[in-house]
């Protein structure tokens, strides 16, 4: 006879146990924990199979000078963020936030109709709305009664 | 001019609650990137807060603790699947510690493309004075 002796834990809560125990390790040993991101700026991609929305958080940045180039499947955003000029007699106590010229390209999924991208800026998110070019979609086949 | 300028700490507050209790919120917390400069009257904090606007913001001075939260909002487009992702998604906490040398009532906040800018004025005590000379 087979005895079941331990219910079998759930799997998720297993794990997210196991990720607040590692949070915590972290932060004993990382107190003064960032975002790590080593890019600037760093960006997320959503896609379906009429296009793909590319976000990326640029706070502090005048829209209109961010630069969006697309060239076959490959998206390329540049500009500049400039910190305050700081007047002689004042200084930083801390300088964590990124500063300068940025330029960062990723590839897309597919191809996309240049001609419909769309950008919008809002609270220091850039969002990149990029349709697939129509050539790029799947075709349906019909298959034929014999 | 540089030793005119008095320097006034701002600490790092380590919550040690923090690493013994649990939100309520399931979401992930970041620290948010931090400049700080001062100046003669002032010392200027900016924080790099994507997605936050001035009503998700949550601002609280505490005894000498200065605590910002900023729950951001994030786009999830509709009939799409997150295929890549360098940020995560999650709310954004920090806290200092100000010295005694901050005028508590003067502290104002503004929040501009996803930039938060705290502007903490010092106290008179703290501003650096002129004696101006007679001739006599």
């Amino acid at each position: 006879m087979i005895v079941r002796r331990y219910a079998i834990p759930n799997a998720w809560d297993e794990l997210g146990r196991m990720q607040r125990d590692l949070d915590q390790m972290m932060r004993a040993f990382v107190p003064d924990r960032g975002r790590v991101t080593p890019v600037f700026p760093a960006m997320n991609a959503w896609t379906n199979e009429d296009g793909e929305i590319v976000t990326a958080e640029i706070p502090g940045i005048d829209p209109s000078a961010i630069e969006i180039s697309v060239v076959n499947d490959v998206l390329t955003i540049s500009g500049e963020r400039a910190l305050p000029e700081l007047a002689e007699g004042e200084r930083y106590h801390r300088r964590e936030r990124m500063n300068g010229k940025f330029t960062r390209s990723i590839q897309l999924a597919f191809p996309v109709n240049v001609d419909k991208v769309d950008a919008s800026y809002e609270n220091g998110v850039l969002t990149i709305a990029l349709p697939r070019a129509e050539a790029d979609r799947p075709r349906k086949i019909a298959v034929k009664n014999a | 001019m540089t030793d005119q300028t008095k320097t006034i700490e701002v600490k790092q507050e380590n919550l040690p609650a923090e690493q013994t209790t649990e939100r309520i919120r399931d979401r992930r917390v970041y620290s948010p990137r931090t400049d700080i400069y001062e100046t003669a009257n002032e010392l200027v904090v900016l924080m790099d807060m994507p997605g936050v606007d001035e009503k998700s913001l949550d601002i609280v001075l505490e005894k000498n603790i200065l605590t910002i939260k900023a729950f951001p909002a994030f786009l999830h487009p509709e009939n799409h699947s997150l295929a890549y992702a360098e940020y995560g998604e999650g709310d954004f906490e920090r806290s200092f510690s100000l010295s005694s040398e901050i005028n508590r009532e003067g502290i104002e906040a503004s929040v501009k493309l996803g930039v938060l800018t705290l502007r903490l004025p010092k106290a008179g005590a703290a501003k650096p004075q002129k004696i101006s000379v007679k001739a006599g």
